[in-house]
């Protein structure tokens, strides 16, 4: 296993941690009514988006699907801004047009969020398409679930994938529902990476709530994918903690289910690991407060903002301005 | 000027652009040395990815790695190509989809609709879409109801897609063209038979059209035939008919299905008054009924003298294989007459 230098076990940590902690604060807000529509939140899954991201370069890509605010926060979202894009602002990502399930931020080479399950895998693998034809050795991430693994989309675009040596990488975090569907009664396989058979190309399983694990993997899959030698399947076993959205009772699990997966915190397990490798309980201390705290602003921001987009504002979006359509 | 075809014109639209932008792509099921479904793309492969070997067949001629290859030949996965050219689009390339049949979108609904439409509105701007799909449809090939139909109207009621459906080389060249060229997702509508239709084509001349005009084809005085794709072929051939008769019929070419030339028909229907709306795709909700709205919500209105008729495919069944019952289940040029004459009473 690698050893991480104090700056990187300081980055991880602390993006787990915004990450932790803006959810709980859309959890908080829509229970309060301040934001609408729905959202799907990865409390608990912090380490699968934070630990893959981590190994990318800069200019590397990530594409994830509708649970997506964690591997915006890893690959280093605003969360003022997406905070803003939540609450329907014009400062947001999106100016306040696409909603938790459409953040972006392309500035990052963050391809983001997907609403539909199943495109984002055509569409990520599209863009390694591109990548490839532009041969400067980048690669993207494909973050999906479990349920996704089922779509006619997965099959057909890893096919092509491995069939063309694209260089991507695709993760699917496997927590085990989708929506209130055991995975049991729907995938006809235990493990989703099982099925990287199908295509011929190595299929990984790593426990998605180990980071080190994580970043492990997805180094060696990102090294194939960079050299040429096409995509790899990585499945993260993890759990959400919360339900599959807002207004999901979580009446299909037990509480001892639940409390099990909670002792599995990726994010107590690293700061278990912190402690073991020269931080002190205050420091790591320290590292949760900031995130707090970032995330008490970027509500405050968000809330500051007063400006929304003017339909007419928004119909300009629509199509790039082009003489003929002057 | 040399005359020629429509699939011509297409073709030399793809071979210029690919020429002038090593950007545009062409991905498609048996693009290559098949030359695609209706053979638009016959002879790109050999001129643009492939290198002769006079001691080999040509199917054994090696291809360039994907990274340098400008037709791509996926698996029949119109879904999954799809989705592919629209994330190579977000990227910056400019991919030319093609379907064998425009029925096969149906397998590529969400792509289309949901992806390709409204990424750079959900996005807020952040993204392009310079996307192409070309879509060869119509009936009267006797391919039935799975391989013969115009379902462009669905396209036309999504925000975010343009439509255009040109009627011969010229518009077909210079729209094709302006599709590539934009950055915007442009969905292309051919018609099977229409790729036979001839027309003179500027030699070695470099030009582009708009992809938001009506054109008047035929000037008239009588009655407004409003048309697109190969109906407007069928609509000429019968104003050359009832010219005979005495009748005089303006002929107008939408061309460019969404957006729609509003101007053009409100400008046609104020000289004639009387309008007939002709097209293949079936006539409820079909492009001719948003025809006939903006007509009937514009200062148009008041110089019609009869009331706005419509002639579209069957809106009671599906496409039927035999000759007889595919002929009569679209506009030909005689029924045309026929409603024309009806209308004039």
């Amino acid at each position: 296993m690698e050893q991480l230098s104090r700056e990187q076990m300081h980055d991880i940590l602390y993006k787990m941690c915004v990450a932790r902690a803006f959810e709980e604060r859309v959890l908080d807000m829509f229970s309060q009514g301040k934001i609408h529509g729905t959202t799907h939140l990865s409390i608990g899954e912090e380490a699968s988006a934070v630990g893959a991201i981590s190994v990318l370069r800069p200019d590397d890509i990530i594409m994830s699907g509708h649970r997506g605010h964690s591997h915006m926060v890893a690959k280093g979202a605003d969360v003022n801004l997406m905070m803003a894009e939540l609450l329907g602002k014009k400062a947001g990502y999106c100016k306040g047009l696409g909603g938790s399930m459409h953040i972006v931020d392309l500035s990052k080479n963050n391809y983001g969020a997907n609403g539909v399950i199943g495109p984002a895998i055509p569409i990520a693998t599209g863009v390694a398409l591109g990548l490839a034809k532009e041969n400067k050795g980048k690669v993207i991430l494909n973050f999906f679930g479990d349920g996704t693994s089922n779509t006619g989309n997965f099959y057909e675009a890893v096919n092509m994938a491995a069939l063309w040596k694209l260089p991507i990488v695709y993760i699917c975090e496997n927590n085990l529902y989708g929506m209130s569907t055991p995975i049991e009664k729907t995938c006809s396989v235990p493990n989703i990476a099982d099925r990287a058979a199908a295509f011929g190309i190595p299929g990984e399983i790593v426990d998605g709530n180990d980071i080190l694990a994580v970043r492990e993997a997805c180094a060696k899959a990102i090294e194939r994918a960079r050299s040429g030698n096409g995509p790899t399947l990585i499945e993260h076993k993890t759990y959400r903690w919360l339900g599959h959205s807002k207004s999901d009772k979580r009446v299909y699990r037990t509480k001892e289910e639940e409390a099990a997966w909670k002792a599995k915190c990726p994010i107590k397990r690293f700061k278990a690991y912190m402690l073991k490798n020269g931080f002190t309980q205050a420091e790591l201390d320290d590292i949760s407060a900031k995130a707090e705290q970032v995330n008490d602003d970027a509500v405050a921001f968000a809330e500051s903002c007063e400006e929304i987009m003017t339909p007419e504002e928004a119909k300009e979006l629509v199509f790039v301005k082009e003489e003929y359509l002057k | 000027m040399s005359e020629i075809q429509v699939m011509q014109a297409i073709h030399d639209a793809l071979r210029e652009e690919m020429l002038r932008d090593e950007k545009v792509f062409i991905i498609g099921e048996d693009i290559g040395i098949y030359g695609g479904c209706f053979g638009v793309t016959r002879g790109l492969k050999e001129e643009f990815d492939l290198t002769p070997d006079e001691n080999t067949p040509i199917g054994q001629w090696p291809e360039p790695p994907i990274k340098d290859r400008r037709l791509i030949e996926p698996p029949i996965v119109e879904g999954g190509f799809t989705g592919i050219a629209v994330g190579a689009a977000m990227y910056g390339y400019r991919p030319v989809v093609e379907y064998m049949f425009s029925d096969f979108v149906t397998c590529a609904m969400d792509h289309v609709v949901n992806q390709a439409a409204k990424q750079r509105f959900m996005l807020g701007g952040q993204c392009k879409m310079p996307l192409v799909i070309r879509f060869p449809g119509g009936c009267g090939t006797g391919a039935a109801a799975q391989h013969s139909q115009s379902l462009e109207a669905w396209m036309c009621h999504v925000p975010g897609l343009i439509c255009v459906a040109p009627s011969n080389p010229y518009d077909a060249k210079g729209l094709l063209k302006a599709a590539i060229r934009s950055d915007n997702p442009i969905c292309f509508y051919e018609h099977k038979l229409g790729y036979r239709v001839k027309g003179e084509v500027p030699d070695g001349e470099d030009y582009t059209l708009p992809l938001n005009k009506a054109k008047v084809a035929r000037e008239g005085k009588d009655i407004t035939l409003i048309s697109y794709s190969y109906t407007t072929v069928k609509c000429l051939e019968a104003a050359k008919q009832l010219e005979a008769e005495g009748i005089d019929v303006e002929v107008l070419d939408l061309i460019c299905i969404n957006p729609i030339d509003r101007q053009a028909i409100i400008d046609s229907v104020k000289k004639t008054g009387k309008v007939l709306i002709a097209h293949e795709g079936v006539q409820k909700c079909g492009v001719g009924a948003e025809v006939a709205g903006i007509i009937a919500d514009s200062e148009a209105f008041y110089y019609l003298d009869r009331p706005i008729v419509r002639f579209g495919g069957c809106d009671d069944m599906p496409i039927p294989y035999n000759k007889e019952l595919e002929y009569s289940y679209i506009p030909q040029v005689e029924t045309i007459c026929d409603k024309i004459r009806d209308l004039l009473k």
